[in-house]
């Protein structure tokens, strides 16, 4: 098997998580989605870390963990936020600038 | 040499084997995770994609970014998501109308796009070398080594990192902070409220449920003079759920008593 597979596989649930991105409604699914892209960017920092043969991406998927524990936290918080006021937590419904 | 990434380097079979199986399932479960009605089954599907992916993780001789996507991805991020997902209404279903004309047709055109450029970018890139594999930067275990990487190159990316760790507890600690309206009821109040209530014959309390010689517990309502049974002595929550038993079968019933006696 090919290392470069292992790319084509980040590529692919980047995408799928791109399509969840912008179809799903629920605020919290669009976020899980999110989670899926920083993941799949993670494989390919790994991946390109080991072909080139130094730790390097792998510091930088670290830190990319990190980036989507704080983003997580602070996102989760925002819809928490959100549905005390609008006791919904579908992203179609907070549209107060459409009107 | 140049080489494209199609040819980078060969791993040996049981990874292959490792791979074949473990990603069509995660790809299953990505795409799973759009498809599934239920946000909660959408965070199953995605703890089981970060598992596999920390198995390509350790198989890709990043044992301690393996051990970490378990422990803080599916271990934390994922228990975060379920722990709001029942706070913020776990049975609300998402609705899958389309509110914008043709959304779902352009977003898997465009996404389609996405991917395929990404594919074919990895498909054309070229790397000029073989994939050297990371035995020597791993040579005095992989910890060791990130860490030497950590707190040397990358020393201040680390301090500032710990200073976004810091903010964002911070900031969703002020986020998910509210204001109390008002102040808690005093009995003051609450006795007050009783008195001016609807029914003055409810102010020195609701009746309590029913006690019988078989049964005493709160799903039978006690009994009210003309035998018929008191509304207000069980809980509105056990009545919603359909939990009340009739008090009627708690009646002594003497003939049946007697016979048995004999």
């Amino acid at each position: 098997m090919n290392i470069a597979n292992y790319l084509y596989l980040s590529a692919l649930l980047f995408t799928i998580g791109s399509i969840g991105v912008v179809l799903r409604r629920n605020s919290i699914v669009v976020f899980m989605c999110i989670e899926l892209m920083l993941n799949a960017a993670n494989l390919a920092f790994v991946t390109f870390s080991r072909i080139n043969g130094n730790l390097d991406g792998q510091v930088v998927a670290f830190f990319t963990m990190v980036v989507a524990a704080c983003e997580v936290v602070v996102g989760l918080a925002i819809i928490v936020t959100i549905f005390r006021s609008r006791r919904s937590a579908s992203v179609d419904d907070a549209s107060l600038l459409n009107r | 040499m140049i080489r494209t990434a199609l040819e980078v380097g060969m791993t040996k079979s049981p990874e292959a084997i490792l791979f074949w199986v473990l990603a069509p399932l995660s790809v299953l479960a990505a795409i799973g995770m759009l498809l599934v009605k239920k946000a909660v089954h959408s965070a199953l599907l995605l703890a089981w994609v970060m598992i596999s992916l920390a198995i390509f993780y350790i198989a890709q001789e990043a044992l301690f970014l393996g051990i970490v996507q378990i422990v803080v991805y599916t271990g934390a991020v994922m228990m975060l998501f379920l722990f709001i997902l029942m706070l913020v209404g776990v049975d609300s279903a998402d609705s899958l109308l389309e509110n914008i004309k043709y959304l779902r047709p352009i977003a898997v055109t465009a996404a389609i796009g996405i991917g395929g450029l990404l594919v074919s970018l990895i498909g054309r890139a070229t790397i000029s070398h073989n994939a050297y594999g990371l035995s020597i930067a791993n040579q005095n275990g992989n910890v060791q080594g990130l860490a030497q990487l950590l707190f040397t190159k990358y020393v201040w990316a680390f301090e500032v990192i710990s200073a976004l760790l810091i903010t964002a507890a911070l900031g969703a600690m002020v986020l998910a902070h509210s204001n109390k309206v008002r102040s808690k009821f005093s009995q003051r109040d609450l006795s007050a409220a009783r008195f001016r209530g609807k029914k003055l014959a409810e102010a020195a309390g609701l009746p309590g449920p029913g006690v019988y010689a078989l049964h005493n517990a709160v799903d039978v309502p006690a009994r009210l003079p003309d035998g018929s049974a008191a509304a207000t002595s069980i809980s509105r929550v056990l009545e919603a759920r359909g939990d009340v038993l009739e008090s009627k079968q708690f009646e002594l019933q003497q003939s049946e008593d007697e016979s048995s006696d004999k």
